[in-house]
């Protein structure tokens, strides 16, 4: 019987290796759902890179097993195998492909992080309009024994240049709504400086331009919605940004990445998205009450261990309400 | 075949050396090359014995949700200290250290290092940082992680805190004088008849390590100098309300801490690039190309830092350029393992121990380094940065990469360094155990990094509990597959078959002397009439002999 050719056995192991990649590649389901402009742009991009990794994994783990198998010593044999030291157009073919591909995800992921707003932060007309009244004030009461408000305070002196930005879609136009957010141990307080409203939930409307601001009174904490796919650390000292449009109504976790102290797991709060309408209902019914309690579930949960007293939380929540330097 | 042919001459005796290390002699300041790496192996394996505990408390408390069997700051000092003693104590240590020390000499035909009290120092240097470091958790245990960012650094635990930089300081040193060491034995002390061709590429390895580790290190030791003022002094280098800045930190500890990640992972290619031709029987593939990818991977590892700060305080061109430069250390990574996977081609490869964990390493390590591709793009970073993602990555690259090179070495050397043979059951036994555990721990972890869950929780959101049930059991089955191992260890270093000087075959210097190798390593110090790698080769070798006599 005639032999198969080797290179139909290759032709084939492509094809399939290439089939299951793209499967692979499309159906992973291990991202969670979509909801803000920036995540289909980041998955669409991670699954590229999983598309083409499943490929890289299938070929190289394929050949480790098959060379295993194929070439392992049987009993009783002896001697060495093929003597063969390299083989110059096969190594320059391994070298090239790997850094086509890096540099083609390289360019790729610069132009999705353009997309994403990555490369604007700070790029409005009315970045400044939020910042304290005051900022010579601020900054010279700034050195205080602790660094908690200080911090937030500098923070907020200047116009973020760290974070996301606009995404071109919207460049050089101010946001739709602005929310001042600040990172403590171990909440988010957000502050509509529109409205005066102060809470420890995040209400935005959909489809519409937000930009937070982000600060931090004490240590590093890391503002993360998965489901926006967006991610920024509040840095102490260091005013930042982040930009995006909510795309679907809904309830979506905000998740502090950054290790923030024991508690650090349990700094959870919850994203709101609105319609517009049930947006200014929230809106019209919370402006006024500036007392609202600070994130109730972790409030119940852990007062007792934390230590956060009535007291704590309004003092915080005045402070967040009115950022000017007297009120310190 | 062996590479060296020793001359004929009669041997000469040393009536002055002992024949063999006591086992006291392990205890004491010995300036041995072979003893401090022995001294430099067991103690970190000891090390890797308490870190795994401490990983092990974490796994059983992220069974559940909730925070039931740690208390929160105890879990954040576990795992500061895991992560701490498995790099400084352990992986590095052991691999370059521990088998740098071994085998750098006797591959390349020296009788020591090049400064055997430098060494000996460099050694002891160890235990009391790994003393400091579990002495911290008297004063409650640094609880910032082993990255101990500023402010939180400077806010809890203070006095542990301070022990853990001591500690650091002490193994960050420790790092650079070992450096130094290997640059100038490598540089200086080879055999004459050694050409750089011809030098094993564990050596090449050992070279981009501590080139490095010499680079980077420094730098680590004063971000941490700066952190140590900032805390017990009074200054400000990384206060914000008094003019400093957080950021400054991140700078200063990744410029030494990536670089780290191939401190790590160098010394484990050379094993690799040592244990798969013994065993396949085969020339390694692209010898040239594996030693020069090393020196690469130096170069361009020194500049990818930032992206470990992709969602932190930076500007967004470094963003972008530290992007493409980290995609680009993808390319000499793979040069590697594909050379060794072309290696293995037309071999005949023995499936022992030290050979299954060698190929478990190329697995896990192709797979860790394609989620490390994933990683190095910002956009995709800023969505799975400080998550389960990286722990799974990073594990994929650490345990299935540097702790299953430390195993093959171990399996591959143990004859060498003991004049007895492990045993092979119980080796394979211990591979199945440790693949399994592996992927059980870890594999799931990429999945729950991408779903939402943060990493350094005590306590987190209930939906993920089903998924960390699982890493956890594999936590278990990973820590259980150690038993196989320790059990070989001690039984057969006094009870093992004899080994002899040579049982795998290999043609690199070690194998030229008795097993274990006699203090001072050589009576006659070999001389090289062939490469390391030449297995199957003879034919060629007479032809190629006679080319060089032309030449001479």
């Amino acid at each position: 019987m005639e032999q198969i050719p080797a290179s139909i056995w290759t032709l084939t192991a492509g094809v399939v290796v290439t089939l299951i990649s793209f499967w692979v590649g499309h159906h992973h389901g291990l991202l969670p759902e979509q909801a803000s402009e920036q995540a289909p742009l980041v998955d669409n991009f991670f699954d590229i890179m999983l598309t083409i990794g499943t490929a890289l994994f299938l070929v190289v783990q394929g050949a480790i097993i098959l060379f295993v198998i194929r070439y392992r010593r049987r009993a009783g044999e002896e001697g060495d195998g093929l003597p063969v030291e390299g083989n110059l157009p096969l190594e320059a073919f391994w070298t090239a492909i790997p850094a086509l591909i890096v540099i083609f995800l390289g360019i790729y992921s610069v132009d999705i992080f353009q997309r994403m707003g990555g490369l604007n932060p700070g790029d409005h007309a009315m970045h400044s309009m939020h910042a304290p009244k005051s900022g010579m004030a601020v900054v010279a009461q700034a050195p205080s024994k602790t660094t908690s408000d200080a911090t937030a305070l500098l923070a907020a002196a200047q116009p973020p240049e760290i974070g996301i930005g606009a995404s071109p879609d919207v460049q050089g136009k101010a946001p739709d709504l602005v929310v001042d957010v600040a990172g403590m141990q171990y909440a988010w307080i957000f502050t509509y400086p529109d409205s005066g409203i102060v809470s420890g939930e995040l209400h935005i409307p959909v489809g519409k331009d937000v930009q937070l601001n982000l600060s931090a009174r004490d240590v590093i904490h890391s503002f993360w919605v998965p489901q926006f796919r967006l991610k920024q650390d509040a840095i102490p000292g260091v005013p930042t940004e982040l930009r995006f449009k909510a795309t679907k109504v809904g309830t979506y976790p905000v998740v502090c990445a950054e290790l923030c102290g024991g508690y650090h797991g349990a700094m959870r709060t919850q994203v709101i998205v609105h319609t517009p309408e049930d947006f200014e209902t929230w809106r019209r019914q919370n402006q006024g009450i500036a007392t609202a309690p600070v994130i109730p579930s972790l409030r119940d949960r852990h007062i007792h261990e934390m230590g956060v007293t009535a007291e704590l939380v309004a003092q915080v929540e005045a402070i967040a309400h009115d950022p000017s330097p007297e009120k310190l | 075949m062996a590479q060296a042919q020793l001359p004929l001459d009669t041997p000469l005796s040393l009536p002055e050396h002992p024949k063999a290390w006591k086992w006291y002699d392990y205890f004491t300041f010995n300036v041995d090359h072979k003893v401090i790496g022995i001294q430099y192996l067991v103690t970190a394996f000891i090390f890797y014995l308490i870190g795994g505990l401490m990983a092990v408390a974490m796994r059983t408390e992220l069974a559940t949700a909730d925070s039931d069997f740690l208390d929160p700051n105890l879990y954040n000092a576990f795992l500061t200290n895991h992560g701490t003693i498995m790099i400084f104590l352990w992986v590095v240590p052991a691999a370059i250290g521990g088998f740098g020390n071994y085998l750098v000499p006797l591959m390349i035909g020296a009788r020591d290092m090049a400064f055997p009290r430098l060494n000996a120092l460099a050694f002891w240097l160890n235990p009391p940082a790994g003393a400091l470091l579990l002495a911290s958790f008297l004063f409650g245990g640094a609880q910032a992680g082993w990255t101990s960012y500023p402010p939180l650094s400077t806010m809890t635990a203070t006095t542990a805190q301070s022990m853990w930089i001591l500690a650091i300081i002490l193994v960050g040193t420790s790092s650079i004088l070992g450096s130094v060491n290997f640059i100038v034995t490598i540089w200086k002390m080879k055999v004459p008849s050694m050409r750089w061709n011809q030098l094993p590429l564990f050596c090449w390895a050992m070279l981009a390590t501590s080139l490095l580790a010499l680079v980077s290190t420094p730098v680590l030791a004063a971000g941490l100098i700066l952190l140590l003022f900032d805390i017990n002094f009074g200054t400000s280098f990384y206060k914000p309300d008094a003019g400093g800045n957080v950021v400054i930190y991140q700078h200063l500890f990744w410029f030494y801490s990536h670089p780290a990640v191939y401190l790590m992972i160098l010394p484990i290619f050379g094993i690799m690039s040592e244990v798969i031709p013994v065993h396949a029987r085969k020339p390694i593939f692209g010898y040239q190309a594996i030693a020069y990818s090393s020196l690469a991977i130096c170069c361009v590892g020194l500049f990818v830092w930032v992206h470990h700060m992709f969602t932190s305080g930076t500007p967004p061109w470094m963003r972008m350029f530290f992007t493409i430069s980290t995609l680009i250390v993808a390319v000499p990574t793979g040069v590697k393992i594909f050379s060794w996977v072309a290696t293995l081609w037309g071999g005949k490869i023995r499936l022992n121990s030290a050979m299954l964990f060698a190929i478990g390493l190329m697995s896990m390590f192709v797979l860790g380094g394609l989620s490390g591709v994933t990683l190095g793009t910002a956009p995709v970073d800023i969505h799975v940065h400080d998550t389960y993602y990286v722990v799974a990555h990073f594990h994929y690259v650490l345990f299935g990469g540097s702790v299953f090179g430390l195993y093959a070495g171990i399996y591959h050397w143990f004859p060498k360094m003991t004049g007895r043979l492990l045993d092979e059951r119980l080796g394979i036994l211990h591979f199945v155990l440790t693949l399994i555990g592996t992927n059980l721990t870890f594999l799931p972890m990429h999945e729950l990094g991408l779903k939402g869950m943060p990493r350094r929780v005590a306590m987190y959101d209930p939906q993920f509990e089903p998924v960390n049930l699982i890493c956890t059991i594999g936590a278990f089955v990973l820590a259980f597959s150690i038993i196989p191992f320790l059990i070989n260890i001690i039984w057969s270093w006094n009870k093992g078959k004899i080994a002899g000087d040579n049982p795998w075959g290999g043609l690199t210097l070690e194998w030229t002397t008795s097993s274990p190798p006699l203090i001072e390593n050589w009576e006659v110090l070999p001389v090289v009439t062939k490469g390391p790698y030449d297995y199957g080769i003879e034919r060629r070798q007479e032809s190629t002999d006679e080319d060089h006599d032309e030449e001479e």
